[in-house]
């Protein structure tokens, strides 16, 4: 497929909003879905579906196949070593949780140290501060430098005895830095320590080999590659799958049950309670599709594009801050306007049919860093074109207008 | 159209030069509000007399040009104002804001029931409702004397 065609794809992105074309420039927050992905949902809804797992009838034997192939993709998709390293969740947000709560239980005690850095999601800072809580356990955070990245030296420099977990994002959703993962996991690596990777950002716009990368721990949000929401993945190593406690209890992830005690199995079932969101997961299996059709590398070329297009015609508009210049950098642009709040920037660009995200991101650690509340951010995913962002600019230009500015 | 609305003119104004903005001198009530979606903050500050009037009353606060302009109008026109009317004011506004009714208290002359009216743009915004209600409910907070 090529990507110049890609837009077409996508049945939203064909719909009008008060008569205006949907200019959608939020996929950072959650992308839109092909229409390969909608109508894959569909069709197992229509003829497939059945709970996995459990029953003996055709159904539910086509249901899991359908299911634990995605699993397969996945899996191949990231190059990890085996299935069992793949556990299904409900987004990255719970696939952290999971690392912070069965990790935290077996391993972290009071006063050891976790490590993470200013650039976090929220995801990736409160299950941390439950643990620290819980366990009292202490949280540094290393600085991001007035580029918007994180250094190597600044983790490096913060690494104690006491360090027991690093969490790292790979792509800042506010700054849009890619972290120098490899770098990250060598050092921690030497220290033997495990790291845990935000791969919300990374994973739908890098190419992923979590065996290169070499990372502990890798979670992802499907609904922002393209795919259904309700789906995270969480690439544990093996060596962790077999010693972490599970995380929720419920039907589906025993082994045997008495009443005196309970045994569990391996992973993934260990850390898959309850009924799972299985038309979603198997929806996701297109998106890898889809992804791979196009091909990563395409893909991360493309964006590259248009963000540089966007960056350089953004600069040129001298009410415009961008925040954030890292020179490794994926495809988000935030910044502010001189005089109008970043609120009433996404008012006004939403009459335009510009859909932009405005706030903190849920990075208020970084936001209170650089002493602002609140953005505005644009992120360019698959479908956007260099007209996306001319649209944008022409958006802006409106702002200034009615704020006369 | 509707985002014209939003964006009046005297909003605009009030949104850039908000008037009342700092602490009040002897202020000796206040309450902050705090918008945990976007971050938006405001601190109301009330001089308040025996029998609770409203003698002085100001802000301080960040956010977006619908919030200060709201802050920015409430503390004008409810300084000086008998408890009874302010508290009338307040629930007249959300009233508006919340189920289209008027302005309906007499107290107030036609061009600061204008003024009030300006906000009410936020009816077609739904994600911008708090915005323009949060100082409200703030000044409520204050001048009940509930932090
Ligand atoms: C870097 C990063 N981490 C974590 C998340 C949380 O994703 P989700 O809400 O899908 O779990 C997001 C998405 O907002 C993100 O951008």
């Amino acid at each position: 497929m090529n990507i110049n065609n890609v837009k077409s794809e996508f049945p939203i992105l064909q719909e009008k909003l008060k008569g205006k074309p949907l200019i959608y420039l939020d996929s950072a927050n959650s992308a839109q879905k092909p229409k390969s992905v909608i109508d894959r949902i569909s069709k197992f809804y229509k003829k497939e579906f059945s709970n996995i797992g459990r029953s003996v009838h055709k159904l539910a034997v086509t249901a899991t196949n359908r299911f634990e192939e995605t699993r397969d993709l996945v899996k191949k998709y990231l190059n990890a070593k085996s299935r069992e390293e793949i556990i299904f969740t409900k987004n990255a947000t719970e696939a952290i949780n999971l690392v912070a709560s069965s990790y935290g239980e077996k391993f972290i005690q009071r006063g050891d140290e976790i490590l993470l850095t200013e650039l976090e999601h929220h995801a990736n800072y409160v299950p941390w501060h439950f643990l620290r809580e819980k366990k009292g356990a202490i949280i540094k955070f290393a600085k991001c430098n007035d580029k918007g990245e994180v250094e190597i030296d600044e983790i490096k420099k913060l690494i104690t005895s006491k360090t027991k977990i690093i969490a790292v994002t790979h792509l800042s959703n506010v700054t849009g830095a890619i972290l120098p993962i490899k770098k990250i996991v060598d050092l921690a690596k030497s220290k033997k320590i495990p790291v845990v990777v935000d791969g919300c950002q990374g994973a739908p716009h890098l190419p992923l080999d979590v065996q290169e990368l070499g990372c502990d721990f890798y979670a992802i949000s499907c609904h922002k590659m393209y795919g259904p929401t309700g789906v995270g993945i969480l690439y544990a190593k093996k060596k962790w799958t077999d010693i972490l406690p599970p995380y929720q209890g419920g039907g589906g992830m025993i082994e045997e049950v008495k009443k005196e005690s309970i045994t569990f199995p391996k992973s993934p079932t260990k850390f898959e309670a309850g009924t799972l969101q299985t038309a979603e997961v198997v929806g996701f299996s297109e998106s890898i599709k889809f992804i791979e059709n196009i091909g990563i590398k395409n893909i991360m070329e493309h964006e590259k594009k248009i963000t540089e297009y966007g960056i350089e015609k953004l600069k040129r508009n001298n009410s415009v801050k961008i925040i954030g210049e890292p020179k490794d950098r994926g495809s988000i642009i935030s910044f502010t306007i001189k005089g109008i709040h970043p609120h009433d920037i996404a008012t006004i660009l939403d009459d335009d049919g510009v859909a932009i995200r405005a706030g903190h991101h849920c990075c208020q650690i970084f936001h209170e860093k650089i002493g602002v509340a609140a953005t505005a951010r644009a992120s360019i995913g698959i479908y956007n074109d260099k007209d996306d962002i001319d649209m944008l600019c022409k958006a802006i230009d409106n702002c200034k207008k009615i704020f006369k500015i | 159209m509707e985002l014209k609305e939003l964006y009046q003119e005297i909003i605009l104004d009030h949104g850039k030069n908000p008037r009342n903005k700092g602490r009040c001198n002897e202020f000796n009530s206040d309450a902050e509000g705090y918008n945990p979606l976007c971050g938006d903050k405001v601190h109301i500050y009330l001089k308040v007399g025996k029998n609770k009037e409203v003698q002085d009353s100001s802000f301080e606060g960040e956010g977006c040009a619908i919030s200060l302009a709201s802050a920015s109008i409430l503390t004008e026109i409810i300084k000086g104002r008998d408890y009874n009317v302010a508290k009338k004011i307040i629930e007249d506004f959300l009233n508006m804001i919340k189920n289209e009714a008027k302005i309906t208290i007499n107290s107030l002359s036609d061009e600061q029931k204008t003024t009030l009216m300006s906000l009410s743009g936020v009816k077609q915004f739904p994600m911008r409702v708090k915005c323009a209600t949060m100082a409200w409910h703030t000044f409520d907070s204050a001048l009940e004397g509930k932090k």
